[in-house]
């Protein structure tokens, strides 16, 4: 507000007050305008804020997805999975803070300021998933730990008469393209831990990983186009991560087949101590 | 759920979507049709025949906003009313410039800026968002911000026909209207970019009326033309 004025009074003095002169009559187009002034002041600070929240969102996902990305090459991988639950636990909060701000308004207004934040969320929370569960989450369950009680006291908003004691629920719904960008992003990472765990001699994984990469290629082809304009730019990237990590599988099998019997034994008796017993299941 | 069961669950409401998009495409088409027909009408204000037929134009122009009351009823059926903001892109252009077409026919008829309230009343729409299918406040914005330019037009054009008083009280309408922007605080967004144009209309009309005025040609009007 106050660099635009501070443009004004840099071409003169008299524009300046002759304008100030009009601002101050009781024109009705002035008034007007004054009232379309409060309302897009409004929009854009709401816009700003949530954009802030976006961003923190975003830092905060990319460092539980580099701390899940350790999980390769740490003995106990349950402590970084509960770190990272901890942490996206605090991610949550703040999509917490989205919901609040859009309480009542227009989602899909303001739907481009937390995008990229909810997004970069969606790509953690399905990292961290496939690393206990080994399995896509789905949209329901990302969708139902986004359901946040706020204790609203009467007298702090008038508008809450009707729950004057109670606690408030308030939703926040990821939006079906918003998973499948982050479903698409989370492709990435796979492929990355894929690589790290051929690094650690670790023979499973990047087959388990080949697979599944290859569900959610298959999934991607059988959207096509249909999607939104930015899935069809990440299915490019995608078909080159699977490309990555079905030549890694390739040299294993090449590779795998000239180690001896013996020496594979021992890769597995030494991998079992490092990874989570659930992995053995699937 | 495995992951086919997620894509083909996913798919399903993109589909959908794509379906509502559809049929909200084919009704805006229409509103193109309707709004193109209004500017047809109203364009002929600027031959110099035309400026004495100005108010059997806008009757005939409110006529033909009655179509468009009936055409955004029918868009108003076609999404739910809280996804406004999921489409808009696909009716906000024909929604600007229906918003200038009304904006300009208050005008031509009263040489008044035509209140938000009213647009939506002649759009049928309303004007909060909580009462459904409304007008954001940046298309009523757009379409007076084009309503400008098409201003600028009618001056210059009016000299043309011999209307000296006209480019004067134009001015001052325009005038008005750019301080009454100078108060909003526009963020880097296709508005502003439309306002940034809105200097070159003040410009244009002041150089009309500099140039009625350095030739006498104002004066005598400017007695007669107060209002």
């Amino acid at each position: 507000m106050n660099k635009r004025e501070g443009e004004g009074s840099h071409r003169s003095g008299a524009a300046v007050q002759e304008c100030d002169m009009i601002a101050n009559s009781t024109s009705p187009i002035i008034a007007a305008f004054k009232v379309f002034q409060q309302e897009l002041d409004t929009k854009h600070d709401k816009y700003e804020r949530l954009v802030k929240i976006s961003r923190d969102i975003t830092i905060e996902s990319k460092r539980t997805i580099f701390l899940l990305h350790r999980v390769t090459t740490v003995p106990d991988t349950e402590d970084i999975l509960n770190e990272a639950e901890a942490k996206l636990d605090g991610v949550r909060q703040k999509i917490g803070q989205v919901a609040e701000e859009l309480r009542g308004e227009d989602i899909n207004q303001f739907h481009k300021a937390f995008t990229p934040g909810i997004q970069e969320y969606v790509e953690a929370v399905s990292f961290l998933h496939y690393i206990r569960h080994r399995s896509l989450i789905s949209l329901e369950e990302i969708n139902a730990r986004l359901v946040f009680m706020r204790a609203e006291k009467a007298d702090a908003k008038g508008s809450d008469e009707a729950l004057p004691l109670g606690t408030q629920v308030l939703t926040f719904h990821v939006t079906p393209s918003d998973y499948l960008l982050g479903v698409a992003d989370l492709t990435g990472e796979l492929m990355r831990m894929c690589i790290s765990s051929v690094g650690n001699g670790d023979i499973d994984t990047p087959f388990q990983l080949s697979q599944f990469l290859r569900q959610i290629h298959d999934g991607f082809s059988y959207i096509g186009n249909t999607g939104p304009y930015e899935v069809s730019k990440k299915l490019h990237t995608l078909r080159q991560s699977l490309g990555k990590v079905e030549d890694a599988c390739y040299t294993l099998r090449v590779r795998g087949s000239e180690i001896p019997k013996h020496m594979l034994a021992d890769v597995f008796c030494s991998r079992t101590t490092l990874i989570d017993p659930e992995e053995g299941v699937v | 759920m495995s992951v086919t069961e997620m894509f083909s669950y996913i798919q399903g409401f993109l589909s959908a979507d794509q379906d509502v998009r559809e049929d909200i495409r084919k009704v805006v088409q229409i509103l193109e049709q309707t709004a193109r027909e209004i500017l047809t009408v109203l364009q002929s204000v600027h031959q110099p025949s035309g400026f004495k037929e100005i108010p059997s134009k806008c009757a005939k122009a409110r006529e033909l906003f009655c179509t468009v009351r009936a055409q955004m009823a029918e868009l108003k059926t076609k999404f739910p009313s809280e996804q406004y903001y999921r489409f808009h892109e696909h009716w906000r252009f024909v929604l600007q410039r229906l918003a200038f077409l009304a904006a300009f026919v208050v005008y031509l008829e009263s040489e008044a800026l035509l209140t938000r309230e009213e647009m939506a009343q002649i759009l049928g729409i309303e004007v909060v968002r909580e009462k459904g299918f409304h007008l954001d406040v940046e298309d009523y914005l757009a379409g007076v911000l084009i309503m400008a330019s098409e201003l600028s037009r009618l001056a210059v054009n009016s000299v043309t026909a011999g209307d000296y008083n006209r480019p004067l009280r134009i001015s001052n309408f325009i005038n008005e209207l750019d301080s009454g922007f100078r108060l909003l605080n526009l963020k880097n967004d296709p508005l502003r970019k439309r306002y940034d144009g809105l200097k070159y209309d003040v410009k244009k009309i002041e150089e009309v009326v500099y140039d009625l005025s350095i030739r006498g040609l104002a004066k005598e009007s400017e007695s007669g033309g107060e209002k």
